[in-house]
């Protein structure tokens, strides 16, 4: 059985050329060579990447559910931080 | 199993045809083996990795054995599901019982090193069809060779235990490791068809790539003495017919079952 001691790893995949590594999912192994080999098999057994990043999950800094409020709310009512607030005056070309 | 269309053109000869029956069978009775692991894998990652694994192998069975059958009008069920076991000319060490994970891995790594060595060389074959097969097999035995190295590293290089136990392993397989390069009449006449190589030439470059496998684990390779054989003429280990039951019951049950 796979131990508690065994690390967690987040798995990021590059689906294609040109875009982003994306968040996958995580999986146990207990070195970052198994990691990606793991993940390899778990994550692009069907043909969904390129390229493999995987991180410690513990070395991730992540914002916790407790400040979503204090994080995020106060710019849900800030229509003006969007361009598209601002009308374009009369007489601007070229925008 | 599933569908697949019939191979392009069948084998020149009997002795192709057997010779990829061959080949066949070592990677049809290994992915049964390791079928075994399914759900009972130390984590559930290597659970996956190990069926990717027999599945790669199943792969390689069907093509192998559905281009050796056409030669006699056989198809790769009638191959996988009713011979029996005397007709099955697989490599003992393609067989032999699981074993911990330790036995495992080392299995993976003497037989898919071999694998390696052998499809490289096919690739060269002067049969299309095997050239065809190999080439594409490559890339994925390539993947089981670093697997299984990656596993007998930490075994052998990792605790005291795992170290033991990697040790025991690689003394339990070790003897069936001599038949993989063992000439017989059909390999020679293949090797002079220019169709695949003599076992015996693989073995230099087999035996130098696992050393260093091995001797990087800190586990020392056992000397030769009991070299079991006779999986390429039909005799077989104790526990393959249990094997074979496991593989085949559902379609002698169920004759003409389908997916």
């Amino acid at each position: 059985m796979s131990t508690p001691a065994t690390p967690l790893w987040e798995v990021f995949v590059r689906p294609a050329r040109g875009t982003n590594h994306v968040h996958v999912g995580s999986l146990h192994a207990s070195d970052a060579t198994l990691a990606l080999q793991n993940a390899r098999d778990l994550y692009t057994r069907r043909s969904e990447g390129v390229s493999i990043w995987v991180v410690p999950s513990v070395d991730i800094t992540a914002s916790s559910p407790e400040e979503k409020d204090a994080f995020f709310e106060p710019s849900a009512d800030k229509p003006y931080r969007h361009p598209t607030f601002y009308s374009i005056p009369d007489g601007v070309e070229h925008l | 199993m599933i569908d697949s269309g019939p191979p392009v053109n069948a084998p020149a000869n009997a002795d192709i045809a057997e010779y990829a029956i061959r080949l066949g069978d070592d990677a049809l009775i290994l992915s049964q083996r390791l079928s075994e692991w399914s759900a009972r894998s130390p984590q559930i990652e290597e659970d996956l990795a190990l069926m990717n694994i027999a599945l790669d192998l199943l792969g390689q069975a069907r093509s192998l054995l559905a281009y050796g059958g056409s030669f006699s009008g056989r198809t790769e069920d009638e191959l996988a599901y009713l011979r029996e076991e005397r007709q099955f000319t697989n490599l003992q060490l393609a067989e032999i019982d699981n074993g911990d994970f330790a036995v495992t891995m080392i299995r993976q790594l003497l037989f898919s090193s071999y694998q390696y060595e052998l499809y490289r060389d096919l690739e060269s074959s002067r049969d299309a069809q095997l050239a065809a097969i190999a080439a594409k097999a490559v890339k994925e035995v390539a993947y089981h060779v670093e697997h299984a190295t990656t596993w007998v590293l930490r075994l052998g290089d990792g605790t005291a235990q795992s170290h033991d136990r990697t040790q025991a392993a690689l003394e339990l397989v070790w003897p069936f490791s001599h038949e993989l390069f063992a000439d017989d009449s059909l390999s020679r006449r293949i090797a002079d068809l220019g169709v695949g190589p003599l076992p015996s030439v693989l073995h230099e470059a087999w035996l130098a790539a696992v050393r260093a496998v091995l001797e990087q684990a800190t586990i020392t390779v056992p000397e030769d003495n009991w070299k079991p054989s006779g999986g390429r003429s039909g005799l077989h280990t104790e526990g393959f017919g249990f094997l074979l039951a496991e593989l085949q019951h559902l379609h002698r049950s169920h004759p003409g079952a389908r997916w």
